[in-house]
């Protein structure tokens, strides 16, 4: 499955400064090893210690937040947008 | 305690010098910027989450050269309004003077009335936000992310907003002659749309709930159609948050720079009730007020209450929940401060809470009733949440307690619409005896 990732600023050293880049993986998880692959560094930016999504990472799947999905689980058909934000946002 | 001294604060844990700096900024006693989970620092900048591990970036100050006394006189001599503070907010030290809203020094009304109905009897305080330039909590924070926009050049005053903060872009930025498009959920209370698009800028309603609204701004961001733009509580959020410390500070000052035993505060993303506890914190290590216990308990409402689920199931994350409230001011179902909140209630010994909507009704009229205080629906979750408490016995009546209104009853007037005419008479005094109005 192939998916475009939208980076958010803070991450877009790790892209060579680039806001979208492709991705390929039928799960969120996968979706972030192959970022990895081509963008050393990214994962333990997105992922804590023991694997899960950082407490303050926002993730989208489309327009669905994953925490309401199946976390990095949630299934990332082919062509699907899958957002990175900052969670600190907004109030 | 007022005669206490104390010279050069080097060891105190607010004063945080930076170990990067920014000349180029005057943001008066702002340092840097420190992330408030794993304590990266950068220079201050329109950033608000570390690159690191993506925690909230806070401001840290310099308070060392502060002398208490200096400090406590400076404040009492200054303005009638949150700039009597500049001080200890990231503001230059000539704010006052600069086109801005001035808000705050709202009244911190004694509602012996309430009290009386609630059965409290150590004292129990209203402090009513609504007196605000455009009658919510949030020109406070306004004030503070329009000083930083002004100070890294930014054209364009922005938000995400489930109302309140609109209307208070909008207004500062007309003052200020900058820019403002604020975006909000397309479904808010008439009032509030009102009060927002008033003030001539751009206002665009989003096809979704607010964590939407939210999500497209965090977007914005890093597109170049957001380029130039200053997102008071995004881009600028570290700098636009410490401006719920104001509250703290005039609580304090108000009881005659005494804490609090118990505050009461709503709780939306939580970030108006973490920097009240730090600018408790601070008033404490600055020696302005005496150090003992408070206790901060936060409300919600059920129809939008992640914070107060994760506190009574004992969790230390918070699961984000679709909202379904008339509370819309606080229909936040992701809360970026969420588990802060969770950390403060915890160690004061205070609790989160929510009630029904049918309670934030009733709250509401409680509090016009009593104090001729009209809250908007979020001073209705704070008043029935403090009702609930006491009942509970988790509130102690005995202790003097603040209420945080936050907003003016005038914005969601849909909540209370069943309120109206007593009776319609004839205008003659026999159909007034009739109407049993004698």
């Amino acid at each position: 499955m192939s998916v475009t990732v939208r980076i958010p600023t803070i991450l877009r050293t790790y892209t060579g400064g680039q806001a979208e880049v492709a991705a390929e993986g039928g799960t969120l998880g996968e979706v972030i090893e192959d970022l990895e692959k081509n963008h050393t560094g990214i994962a333990a930016r997105v992922l804590d210690d023991q694997g899960k999504l950082r407490r303050f990472v926002n993730v989208y799947v489309n327009d669905d937040d994953v925490r309401f999905e199946q976390g990095l689980e949630t299934a990332t058909p082919d062509g699907a947008g899958v957002s990175i934000i900052p969670a600190v946002a907004g109030g | 305690m007022r005669k206490m001294r104390r010279k050069g604060l080097a060891s105190m844990a607010v004063q945080t010098v930076a170990t990067t700096s920014n000349p180029a900024v005057d943001l008066g006693p702002a340092a840097a910027l420190s992330c408030r989970e794993c304590g990266h620092r950068v220079p201050l900048g329109p950033v608000f989450a570390c690159e690191e591990c993506f925690g909230p970036l806070e401001i840290a100050y310099d308070f060392s050269a502060y002398d208490t006394e200096e400090l406590r006189a400076r404040i009492e001599a200054g303005p009638a309004n949150i700039w009597r503070y500049a001080p200890l907010l990231p503001v230059p030290a000539d704010v006052a003077g600069k086109p801005n809203l001035n808000p705050g020094w709202t009244q911190l009304v004694k509602a012996d009335n309430l009290a009386r109905e609630l059965g409290v009897t150590g004292g129990l305080y209203v402090k009513d936000d609504s007196g605000n330039p455009t009658h919510s909590f949030k020109d406070r924070v306004v004030a503070q992310a329009l000083e930083a926009a002004r100070a890294f050049g930014f054209t364009t005053l922005s938000c995400s907003s489930t109302g309140n903060l609109a209307g208070a872009v909008g207004a500062a930025a007309a003052r200020a002659g900058l820019r403002s498009c604020v975006f909000i959920p397309h479904d808010l209370e008439q009032g509030k749309v009102v009060m927002a698009a008033v003030y001539g800028g751009e206002l665009v309603g989003i096809e979704g709930n607010y964590d939407d609204v939210n999500r497209f701004c965090s977007e914005l961001i890093g597109d170049p159609a957001g380029e130039g733009w200053g997102f008071v509580n995004v881009n600028l959020r570290p700098y636009y948050a410490e401006g719920s410390k104001t509250l703290a500070y005039e609580i304090c000052e108000q009881l005659g720079w005494r804490l609090p035993d118990q505050i009461v505060v709503p709780i939306a993303s939580g970030s108006q009730l973490t920097k009240i506890d730090k600018g408790l914190q601070e008033l404490v290590k600055l020696g302005l007020v005496e150090d003992r216990p408070y206790k901060i308990f936060g409300a919600q409402a059920e129809g939008c209450s992640p914070v107060s689920t994760a506190f009574k199931a004992g969790h230390d994350v918070v699961r984000p929940q679709k909202p379904n409230t008339i509370a819309k001011s606080l229909a936040i179902g992701n809360p970026a401060d969420g588990p802060y909140v969770l950390d403060i209630a915890r160690r004061t010994g205070g609790a989160v809470e929510d009630v029904t909507d049918a309670d934030v009704v009733d709250a509401i009229k409680l509090l016009a009733r009593t104090e001729g205080i009209f809250a908007e629906t979020a001073g209705g979750v704070t008043v029935g949440v403090t009702r609930k408490l006491l009942k509970e016995g988790v509130l102690d009546p005995a202790k003097t307690t603040v209420v945080l209104n936050t907003g003016d009853g005038l914005k969601t007037l849909d909540a209370v619409a069943g309120t109206g005419l007593t009776a319609t008479i004839r205008p003659n005094l026999e159909s007034f005896r009739e109407a049993g109005l004698a």
